[in-house]
């Protein structure tokens, strides 16, 4: 599933007149391509270090608590202890509590993927939470009608419908960028909104998506029971694991294979990498822009449908204005470095720390939840700070290396 | 040449990275009043060697006298302040500012500390320009002189930083045969007044005309040590490469055929409205490869991106082998059977972070059989690749080698093996060899003529005048945007500079 596509670092078989010497000369660019590809696994590791010694540092600074103590209580908390309780109890206290991470999980897994595809073809999709909602309103449409569909039938209609809901969201973005040259960091943002506020008029009092029976609450109406997804762990009514997250791993191997197994994802990388040199090679770089986004959009859109299908059933205004997942998507592509390993790592990272520090899984005697979960942004948003970590880390080590070598 | 006192002395410099010993025990000096010529192919060490001596890079063994005085060069300043100056082969100049205010930038003359004396500046400025010979006006902006005279302010940066030592890196790379000979008798003012001059280059005939001693770098370490009396091209090429090099490649007479590139009265205009290509016809034989001579900017690119369907034509046709592709996109021309070596091969060329294997790729990726109905056979691009890096020599690196990791000349083999490989009708070659040693560059010249005899329709685009003249069976002059002169390949490079300046056109109002 790695990113082969790179493949090994250069052999240089023939020493030095062949080989390339990292020259002064370089791009601080090429010479960051090469530390990367030297420790790929390097920096992000680096990143979610430092990331939490200093989350760390703010715990132990402002209320006094002992940091290791608190991200104990947060691990137990996101369930993850229970692979260590052997023999393992399906049924456990843990055993839920890791239920609930890995829906977490399958959801950043589909928008950090969102985000990613979009990185690889030289976009920056912001736009993952507004493609999210797309998915999820039609999703939430969908499944709350057709009351006697097929069971089979009705979940693949719901899951199609929010997967080209998000594709066609993103779509006027890169159809937009590809044809007129319009930012797409832009147009997904105004288009974040856009979806916002349809959600906000379909689920608002007297909306066309309100639900029947209840006229004073802007909520939809709930998802019909042969339209859930089936729970295949734990309890379907305490929220047990859906089917989705196989959608989501499915997701991953879907990726890895349309850049690196198509011809698709060919077109893709290369314009991501040098549009000049597409151009020239006879790729239409437009037409990949499109693409990209719309692939993009999907993967968010799909995000949506799932957790409409698989938990939440039902979506208000409320939720359509406080929703953050999509935006959670960027740190969980930059941490994984657009690789869908990468990507699965991080989204169960930030999986675990989100129901880890919710009121419902943290230990309150250990640390309060609701300073938690500051916690977990403030982590999220160090991760994304530090992104340029490679970078830092180079400039360090070269002044380091330059210091020495003048004092030497 | 009486013996003169030693102004710099490289002893046992060892470099070494990671897997590379950059420079293996270099021992390289220079006397007061000398120009010492550093030649060696691309990776040979040359750069390295001299990036020490500008505080750059730190040596692992080794020391450095200047004067005499052992120094230690931790930085480029302390480098400036030990009397070295380095004029690179890409200018640093703030194009917006002029001469003076470039030349004294952050060693400015200024009244009452702190406002910019401009009248002291360009005073100064204009004392060393006349003390050394170095014709320039202080006051004109940086982007309204030619490319010969910016490099004058290159080095009248580096004479009012008081350096004594001047590295010049491949200095006449960006200039024409014109200003390369006044760049040689601005050397030979500087010898004179007592600055000691290193001069690092490729070209064996510059070597040859301005060095005084000439050291020879291969792989990282250091071959000879000669006076530049007496040494020869061939000898030289040699020793840079190891072996017997031709540095002309033997043809034979062209047997033109059939037309496959037909011109007719292209014209483009390019986004600020300036017409860069004012009415080109011409015409390239199968069999035959016609030149282009040209200054840089005269409209080359434009005519080969508005003939390989890069940028839009305003008007006029262009034929690929009888198929009129003037408004197809790249894709069309490609399919035509054009095939393009681009000028920029980092930029354009290739996309650095693919594979050697994938990049092989950018044309065909979408056709059989490499890929079926979008579905891509990495192992077969692996295959593919495999065959063409031993047909075309590619060394350092297997098939999953990124680009980026390969040397210039390297690179180009792997672009050559891509538009070859097409088996294209019709081949432009732009500036194929820029950058290149003379063992690539051997290469480079005798594919394209083996592929001119396999009935290919050549059109070579170059500022190397050398090079036009030894591959060309037909030469064109391209002057602001058009053809001014058609000469055959023995034309003397007099006759052709004069065309390329405009000098040759006839009928032309003053």
């Amino acid at each position: 599933m790695s990113d082969v596509e790179g493949g090994t670092p250069p052999v240089q078989p023939f020493g030095q007149p062949e080989g390339r010497l990292p020259d002064p000369e370089d791009s601080f660019g090429q010479r960051l391509a090469l530390a990367q590809r030297a420790g790929g696994l390097v920096a992000p590791l680096l990143t979610v270090l430092i990331a939490f010694v200093m989350g760390g540092l703010v715990v132990l600074i402002t209320t006094g608590k002992n940091p290791i103590k608190t991200y104990q209580a947060i691990f137990d908390g996101a369930g993850l202890n229970w692979f260590f309780q052997i023999p393992w109890d399906f049924d456990s206290v843990a055993a839920f509590n890791l239920q609930q991470t890995l829906i977490q999980t399958t959801t950043f897994i589909l928008v950090g993927l969102a985000v990613a595809f979009a990185f690889r073809c030289g976009l920056f999709n912001i736009g993952g939470q507004g493609q999210y909602l797309a998915g999820a309103i039609i999703a939430v449409w969908v499944g709350s009608s057709f009351e006697h569909m097929n069971p089979y039938l009705h979940v693949g209609l719901a899951i199609v419908i929010g997967t080209l809901m998000g594709a066609l969201i993103a779509g006027i973005a890169g159809f937009l960028k590809a044809t007129v040259g319009a930012h797409e960091v832009i147009t997904t943002i105004m288009l974040n909104w856009t979806v916002l506020w349809i959600g906000v008029y379909f689920f608002g009092l007297g909306g066309p998506l309100q639900n029947d029976t209840q006229t004073s609450v802007p909520v939809s109406n709930d998802v019909v029971e042969g339209a859930k997804l089936h729970v295949f762990w734990g309890d379907p009514l305490l929220q047990g694991l859906h089917i989705g997250i196989f959608f989501a791993l499915g997701a991953l191997v879907v990726y890895s294979l349309i850049l690196n197994r198509t011809t698709l994802g060919y077109g893709v990388k290369a314009v991501g990498f040098n549009p000049e040199a597409a151009r020239y090679g006879g790729i239409s770089v437009a037409r990949n822009y499109f693409l990209a986004m719309a692939i993009s959009g999907a993967f968010a859109g799909l995000a949506g449908a799932i957790d409409i299908l698989g938990w939440q059933f039902r979506l208000s205004t409320g939720d359509v204005q406080t929703s953050v997942v999509g935006f959670t998507g960027i740190a969980v592509a930059l941490l994984g470095r657009n690789t869908a390993i990468g990507t699965g790592l991080a989204a169960l990272l930030f999986g675990a720390l989100f129901t880890g520090t919710s009121t419902r899984n943290l230990d309150p005697d250990v640390f309060q939840p609701e300073l938690a979960s500051n916690l977990t942004l403030l982590i999220q948003g160090l991760v994304v700070l530090f992104v340029g970590v490679d970078i830092l880390v180079l400039w360090l080590l070269g002044r380091a290396r330059r210091r020495k070598a003048a004092t030497t | 040449m009486p013996e003169r006192s030693l102004v710099l002395e490289m002893r046992h410099v060892t470099k070494r990275f990671p897997g590379i010993v950059a420079n293996d025990d270099i021992s390289f000096d220079l006397h007061e009043g000398e120009v010492h010529a550093l030649l060696g192919e691309n990776g040979a060490g040359k750069s390295t060697l001299m990036n020490i001596l500008y505080g750059l890079y730190h040596p692992d063994e080794g020391e450095i006298l200047i004067k005499g005085k052992p120094v230690r060069l931790g930085s480029p300043s302390a480098a400036i302040d030990a009397g070295v100056g380095m004029v690179h082969q890409h200018f640093m100049l703030i194009p917006v500012m002029t001469v003076a205010e470039n030349i004294v930038l952050a060693q400015e003359p200024t009244t009452a500390g702190v406002f910019l004396d401009i009248a002291e500046a360009e005073r100064r400025v204009k004392e060393i320009s006349d003390r050394y010979g170095l014709a320039v006006d202080p006051r004109a902006r940086i982007d309204q002189i030619t490319v010969g005279q910016q490099q004058r302010v290159e080095i009248l940066k580096a004479l009012y930083r008081e350096a004594d030592i001047l590295v010049l890196d491949e200095p006449t790379a960006v200039l024409t045969p014109q200003e390369a000979k006044e760049l040689f008798e601005v050397v030979r003012s500087l010898t004179e007044r007592g600055k000691s001059i290193v001069f690092i280059s490729h070209k064996l005939n510059e070597v040859l005309e301005i060095a005084d001693r000439i050291t020879v770098l291969r792989r990282g370490k250091l071959i000879e040590t000669l006076p530049g009396e007496g040494a020869t091209e061939a000898g030289l090429a040699r020793l840079m490469v190891g072996r017997e090099v031709l540095l002309r490649v033997a043809k034979t007479p062209a047997h033109p055929a059939e037309p496959l590139l037909e011109i007719d009265e292209l014209r483009v205009v390019d986004d600020r409205g300036i017409e860069k290509v004012r009415g080109i016809s011409l015409e390239v034989r199968a069999g035959e490869i016609v030149g282009i001579a040209g200054i840089d900017g005269n409209g080359q690119t434009e005519l080969i991106d508005a003939m390989s369907g890069l940028y839009p034509v305003e008007s006029g046709r262009v034929l690929v082998g009888g198929r009129d592709v003037t408004s197809e996109s790249a894709h069309g021309h490609l399919e035509a059977g054009l095939g393009h070596i681009p000028e920029d091969r980092q930029r354009r060329g290739l996309v650095l972070e693919y594979s050697i294997a994938e990049n092989l790729a950018l044309h065909d990726y979408r056709s059989a059989p490499v890929s079926r109905y979008g579905w891509l056979f990495p192992r077969r691009l692996i295959q593919r690749a495999r065959s063409l890096i031993r047909e075309f020599d590619v060394r350092g690196g297997g098939p999953t080698t990124r680009a980026g990791g390969l040397s210039g000349g390297n690179q180009q083999k792997v672009v050559l093996a891509r538009e070859i490989d097409r088996d294209p009708k019709v081949l432009i070659a732009a500036q194929p060899t820029r950058g290149l040693d003379v063992g690539a560059i051997e290469f480079v010249h005798r594919r394209l003529i083996e592929e001119r005899d396999e009935g290919r329709a050549i059109l070579l685009v170059s500022l190397e005048l050398e090079e036009v003249l030894s591959l060309s069976d037909r030469v064109l002059v391209m002057y602001e945007g058009e053809i001014v002169g058609e000469f055959p390949p023995t034309a003397g490079e007099e006759e052709l500079g004069i065309a390329m300046t405009g000098g040759g056109r006839t009928g032309v109002a003053a």
